[in-house]
C-alpha cells in the first residue's frame, strides 16, 4: 500500500531542510536530492498504481487515506489517486527536478528562492492528490505567495507589474472557484450533512438549475489558471517576467492545475451543466487557440513567444474538455502532460540562452547551434514538439484531441475542430522562423563565439524532460492506458440520465 | 456569598487585583526601573491568562445582572491572551516611557470594562461596562504625551465614543419604555415588531457599529489609529473590536432575532459597505497605521458576515476568526511598533528595502499580512474561509460573491506592502532594528499561532462545542 501523504511531506521537509542550510551549495543539493527522492516516489507510485490495476483493483481512486479535519464542517483530509492524477504527479515531479537544476546559478537570496520553489510544488502535489474539495482549494491557493514573490523578487523586466497582475488574476480565479465550491457544498445532502467529498458530490444529484449556476463559476475560476480566453492576459506578462524556474513551474504545473480542476471538478461534478455550456467552452477554446497562435507570430521576444503559444496550446486542453467525448478528454489530459513537459523544456532552453546572451530578442540572436550545440538542439527539439512533429509528445496529444473532436459530427464542432487544426500551420510558421533565426542562421554577434555550452545540471534537466517528451511521443500507449479508464468514468457521469430541473 | 461568586467572576477579580497591585506599588514608589515594571506586569498577565483556563463555571449572579458561561470564559481568555501579547510587544516602546504603571492600570480597566460588558445580563450593566471600556481608551490614545497628533486622536476618540454611547443610550431608553425591562432574559419574549422597538434596536446597533467601526460609522477610526501610539492602536483594533464582536454573538444577538428580515437587510447593507469601503480606502494609504486601520474596517465587515449567518456555524467562525485575526494583526503591529519605537518610521514607503536590513522582521510582517489577506497556509485562510462559509449558509450568494471578490482587492493592498518590503529598492532603508527579548517572544507566539492554528482543527472543534 502506497502512502500518498509522503508526496506532500517530502517537499515540505525538503523546504524546511533548506531553511537550515548554511551555504548555497548545501541549499542547492538539498533541494536537488529532495526533488529526486520525490521523482523516485512519483515513479514508484505510478508503478504500484499500474500493478494494482493489473491485479484487478477497480476502485475509482486508489491508495485512499482519509482523516477527519474540521469535523463540524465535514472537512476531511481525503486523498487518493486515479490514472489522471498519477500522470499529473509524474509531470510535476519531472518539472520540479528540472526547474531546480536549471536554477543552479541563482545568486541572490538563494535560500528563499529554493524554499519558495519547493512550497510551490507542495501546492501542486497536494492539489493533484486531494479528493476533498476544501483541501483541494487550500492547495490551489498555497501557490499564491510563492508565485508572487518568485516573480517580483527574482524576475526581470516589468516584474512588479507582472507579479501583481498574475497574483490578482489567479486570486480572482480562486475566488470564483471558492464561490462555486461553496454553492456545491451547500447543495449537497448526504444523510443530512453537506459534503466536500469529491466522489460523493459526483453522485449528489444536484438539480440542473443549480448546476447551471455553479458550473460557470467553477469552470471560469479554473479557466483563469489555464489561460481561458479572455482571462489569459496574466500569461504573457507573468511568464516572461518570471525567472526561468518559475516560468517552468507556472507553465508546466500551475496552468495544469486549472486544466485538471476544469476537468475533475467542474466537468465531472456538474456533468449536465457541462453539456449545456459545452458550446461556449468550445468557442472560447477555439478563439484561444487561434488568437494565441497569431499573437505568437507577432512576438519578438522568445519568452513572450512561448507564453502566447502556451495560451494556444492550453486552448487544446479546454477544447478537449469541451468536446465531451471520451477520446477528446483523454486528449486533453495527454495535452496537459505533454504541454507541461514541453513548455518547461522550452522555458528552460530560453532561460539557458538568455543567461548566456543576455537577450531574448529574436532579432539579436543567431547561429546559436554553432556555439552552443546542446542548447540549440534542445531548443529545436522542443520547437518541433510544439508544432506537433510525429514521434514527439505534442503530436500524440493534439492528434488525440482532434480525433476526439471529430467524433462530434455537427457543423459547429466540425468547424471548431478544423479551425483548431489549422492553427498548427501557424504554429509551424513561428516555431520554424524562431528556430531558423536564433539557432540555425548565421552568428549575428561575435561576442557569442565565447559562450559556453550547457553545464551538467542544465544537461541533466534537459535530458530528463526530453525523455518525457520521447516517452509520450514514441510510446503513448502506457500513458493512454493509464488515463483511459478514468476518462471513461468521467464520460459515464457525463452521459448519466435522471437529472431534471 | 459562596464559592460561585469567586468562580464566576474570577477573570474580573483577577484583573481588579492586578489593578490594585499596580496602584499600591506605584504609591509605594519603590520600583524605579521600567524593566522591572514591565516584567512584573507580563508575569501577572501570564498568570491571569493561566487562571483563565481554570475553574470555569456556568451561572449568573446578582439577580441575573452578571452571567458567565464556558463560552464567555473562553472569549475572555482570548482577550487576556491578546493583552499579554500586546504587553510583550510594547516593551521597547514603554521601557523609556515615564508612566508605565499608569498605562497598564488604564489598559486593564478597559479590559475589565469589556469583561463586564460581555458578562452583562442587563442593559444597565452592559452600559456600565461599555463606558468603563471606552473612557480609559481615550486616555490611552493620548499616551504619547508630547505628540499633538496623539492628543488630537484622544479628543476625537472621546467625543465620538461619547456620541455613540449617547445614541446607544437613547436606544436603550426607548427599549425600556416599550418593554419595561432591561433584563436580557426577559427582553426577547417582550419584543415584537412595533416601530418604536425597531427604532430602539437600530439605535443600539448604530452604537455598536461605531465601536466596531463599520461603515458608515467608521470615520473616526483612521485618525485615531494614526494618532495613537502603536500599542494602543493594536489594542483598539484587536481587543476592543473582538470584545464588541463577542458581546454581540454571546449576549446581544437574541435581542435582534425578532427583527428577522429587517435585521438581515441592515446587516447585508452594512457588510457590503464596510468591506468595500474599507478595502477601497486601504488602497490609498501611505501611513502604515492608517493602512491597517482601513484593513481592519474591512475585516470587521467579514465579522459581520459571520454574524449575518445567525447560527452556530457563524458564532464559531467569528470566535475562531477573531483568534486568528488577533494573532496575525498583533504580529504585524509588533513589527510596526518596533520600527516606530526604535526607528521612528511609520510610512509604507519607509519600508522599502526592509528585507535587506531586517529579514526576520520582514517575514513576520509579510506572514502576518498574508494571514490578514487570507492566503494559505496561514491561519487567516481558514478564519476567512469559515466566515464566508457561514455567510453562504443562508444561501445569499450575492453577499458571498461581493465578500469574496473583495478578497482580491485586499490581496492587492497587502501585496503592495509586501512588494515594498521585498522588492522596491531603497538608498537608505530602515536600519537594523533589534527588539528586546520580550517583543521577540511576542512575535514568535504570534507566528507560531498563525502557522499552526489553521491546521490544528481541535481549536475549532473546541469553540464549536462551546457555542453549541
Amino acid at each position: 500500500m502506497t502512502n500518498l501523504s509522503i508526496l506532500i511531506i517530502v517537499p515540505i521537509l525538503t523546504a524546511i531542510a533548506v531553511l537550515f542550510c548554511r551555504n548555497t551549495m548545501q541549499i542547492k543539493w538539498t533541494s536537488f536530492i529532495g526533488s529526486i527522492v520525490q521523482l523516485c516516489m512519483a515513479s514508484g507510485l505510478m508503478f504500484s498504481y499500474i500493478s494494482e490495476r493489473a491485479l484487478g483493483n477497480t476502485a475509482q481512486m486508489l491508495f485512499q487515506q482519509r482523516y477527519s479535519w474540521y469535523s463540524a464542517l465535514n472537512i476531511e483530509y481525503f486523498v487518493g489517486v486515479d490514472g489522471i492524477s498519477v500522470a499529473m504527479i509524474m509531470l510535476t515531479s519531472f518539472v520540479v527536478v528540472a526547474g531546480i537544476l536549471i536554477s543552479w546559478s541563482v545568486q541572490t537570496l538563494t535560500k528563499e528562492f529554493f524554499f519558495l520553489l519547493l512550497l510551490l510544488s507542495v501546492g501542486a502535489y497536494g492539489f493533484f492528490i486531494s479528493l476533498d474539495l476544501f483541501t483541494m482549494f487550500f492547495f490551489l491557493e498555497v501557490a499564491v505567495i510563492p508565485k508572487f514573490l518568485l516573480i517580483a523578487v527574482w524576475g526581470s523586466g516589468k516584474k512588479e507589474y507582472s507579479a501583481m497582475k498574475l497574483a490578482l488574476m489567479l486570486m480572482g480565479g480562486s475566488v470564483f472557484v471558492l464561490i462555486g465550491l461553496l454553492t456545491t457544498y451547500f447543495n449537497t445532502n448526504i444523510n443530512g450533512l453537506h459534503t466536500w467529498d469529491l466522489l460523493q458530490v459526483a453522485h449528489a444529484q444536484i438539480p440542473l438549475q443549480t448546476q447551471m449556476y455553479i458550473f460557470p463559476f467553477l469552470f471560469v475560476g479554473f479557466g483563469v489558471f489555464t489561460a481561458l480566453f479572455p482571462f489569459h492576459t496574466w500569461v504573457p506578462d507573468g511568464h516572461s517576467s518570471a525567472p526561468t524556474a518559475a516560468s517552468m513551474f507556472l507553465a508546466g504545473i500551475s496552468m495544469k492545475l486549472g486544466g485538471y480542476g476544469a476537468l475533475r471538478v467542474a466537468t465531472y461534478l456538474m456533468p449536465e451543466a457541462a453539456q449545456e455550456y459545452s458550446w461556449i467552452i468550445v468557442l472560447l477554446a477555439t478563439i484561444a487557440i487561434i488568437y494565441g497562435s497569431f499573437a505568437t507570430l507577432m512576438q519578438k521576444d522568445l519568452k513572450y513567444m512561448n507564453a502566447y503559444s502556451s495560451i494556444s496550446h492550453c486552448g487544446f486542453i479546454l477544447l478537449g474538455i469541451g468536446m465531451l467525448t471520451k477520446i477528446a478528454i483523454i486528449g486533453a489530459v495527454l495535452q496537459m502532460v505533454s504541454h507541461g513537459v514541453m513548455t518547461a523544456l522550452f522555458f528552460g532552453a530560453i532561460g539557458m540562452i538568455y543567461e548566456r546572451t543576455h537577450t531574448r530578442q529574436l532579432s539579436d540572436l543567431g547561429g546559436l547551434l554553432k556555439v552552443m550545440p546542446f542548447i540549440g538542439t534542445v531548443y529545436v527539439i522542443t520547437g518541433l514538439c510544439s508544432l506537433g512533429l510525429p514521434g514527439l509528445s505534442g503530436f500524440v496529444a493534439e492528434m488525440t484531441v482532434f480525433v476526439g473532436a471529430w467524433q462530434r459530427p455537427d457543423a459547429f464542432h466540425r468547424t471548431a475542430t478544423i479551425l483548431a487544426a489549422a492553427s498548427i500551420v501557424v504554429t509551424a510558421v513561428y516555431i520554424l522562423r524562431a528556430a531558423g533565426k536564433a539557432v540555425m542562421g548565421p552568428i549575428t554577434n561575435q561576442h557569442y563565439l565565447e559562450l559556453k555550452d550547457a553545464n551538467w545540471n542544465e544537461k541533466f534537466a534537459s535530458v530528463l524532460l526530453i525523455i518525457g517528451i520521447l516517452a509520450i511521443g514514441i510510446a503513448p500507449f502506457w500513458l493512454y492506458n493509464l488515463i483511459a479508464p478514468d476518462a471513461q468514468i468521467i464520460m459515464e457521469n457525463l452521459t448519466r440520465g435522471g437529472i431534471v430541473n | 456569598m459562596n464559592t460561585d461568586f469567586f468562580i464566576l467572576m474570577k477573570s474580573e477579580m483577577s484583573l481588579t487585583l492586578m489593578i490594585f497591585i499596580l496602584l499600591i506599588l506605584k504609591v509605594w514608589d519603590e520600583i524605579k526601573d521600567n524593566t522591572t515594571w514591565l516584567y512584573l506586569v507580563n508575569f501577572m498577565l501570564l498568570l491571569n491568562f493561566a487562571i483563565g483556563f481554570m475553574f470555569n463555571g456556568d451561572g449568573s449572579l446578582f439577580n441575573g445582572m452578571f452571567q458567565n458561561s464556558p463560552t464567555l470564559a473562553l472569549e475572555k481568555n482570548i482577550l487576556n491572551f491578546g493583552t499579554l501579547i500586546i504587553s510583550l510587544l510594547a516593551f521597547d516602546w514603554l521601557k523609556s516611557h515615564k508612566h508605565v504603571p499608569e498605562f497598564f492600570m488604564l489598559l486593564l480597566s478597559t479590559l475589565l470594562g469589556m469583561f463586564f460588558m460581555m458578562s452583562s445580563g442587563n442593559l444597565l450593566m452592559f452600559y456600565l461596562g461599555l463606558e468603563l471600556a471606552s473612557i480609559p481608551l481615550a486616555a490611552l490614545a493620548n499616551f504619547d504625551l508630547e505628540k499633538t497628533k496623539s492628543s488630537e486622536a484622544a479628543v476625537k476618540m472621546i467625543l465620538l465614543s461619547a456620541f455613540s454611547s449617547c445614541i446607544m443610550l437613547f436606544g436603550i431608553s426607548f427599549l425600556y419604555g416599550c418593554t419595561g425591562t432591561l433584563n436580557f432574559a426577559e427582553l426577547p419574549s417582550l419584543l415584537g415588531s412595533g416601530h418604536l422597538q425597531i427604532l430602539s434596536l437600530i439605535l443600539i446597533f448604530i452604537g455598536f457599529a461605531f465601536k466596531l467601526s463599520s461603515v458608515p460609522f467608521h470615520l473616526w477610526t483612521a485618525d485615531v489609529y494614526e494618532g495613537a501610539p502603536v500599542t494602543v492602536t493594536s489594542y483598539l483594533s484587536v481587543i476592543s473590536k473582538a470584545a464588541i464582536a463577542f458581546v454581540f454573538i454571546s449576549t446581544l444577538s437574541p435581542l435582534f432575532i425578532n427583527l428577522q428580515s429587517m435585521w438581515y437587510n441592515i446587516l447585508f447593507l452594512s457588510i457590503i459597505l464596510t468591506i468595500t469601503v474599507g478595502n477601497l480606502f486601504a488602497i490609498r494609504q501611505d501611513n502604515i497605521k492608517r493602512f491597517l486601520a482601513f484593513s481592519s474596517i474591512a475585516q470587521a465587515g467579514y465579522i459581520l458576515l459571520g454574524l449575518s449567518a445567525g447560527n452556530q456555524m457563524g458564532s464559531t467562525a467569528i470566535i475562531y476568526f477573531l483568534l486568528v485575526y488577533l494573532l496575525s494583526n498583533l504580529g504585524a503591529f509588533g513589527v510596526i511598533g518596533l520600527v516606530s519605537a526604535l526607528a521612528d518610521k511609520e510610512n509604507i514607503s519607509d519600508y522599502k528595502g526592509f528585507y535587506k536590513t531586517n529579514p526576520m522582521l520582514s517575514w513576520v510582517l509579510a506572514i502576518s499580512l498574508f494571514s490578514l489577506a487570507g492566503v494559505p497556509p496561514t491561519a487567516g485562510f481558514f478564519g476567512k474561509m469559515f466566515l464566508v462559509t457561514a455567510g453562504a449558509s443562508k444561501g445569499n450568494y450575492i453577499l458571498v460573491i461581493i465578500a469574496s471578490l473583495n478578497m482580491i482587492v485586499s490581496l492587492y493592498y497587502y501585496l503592495r506592502v509586501v512588494k515594498a518590503i521585498f522588492v522596491d529598492p531603497n538608498e537608505n532603508p530602515i536600519a537594523k532594528v533589534e527588539g528586546s527579548l520580550s517583543s521577540k517572544v511576542g512575535m514568535i507566539v504570534c507566528m507560531t499561532g498563525v502557522i499552526i492554528v489553521g491546521f490544528a482543527s481541535n481549536i475549532y472543534d473546541l469553540i464549536n462545542q462551546l457555542t453549541h
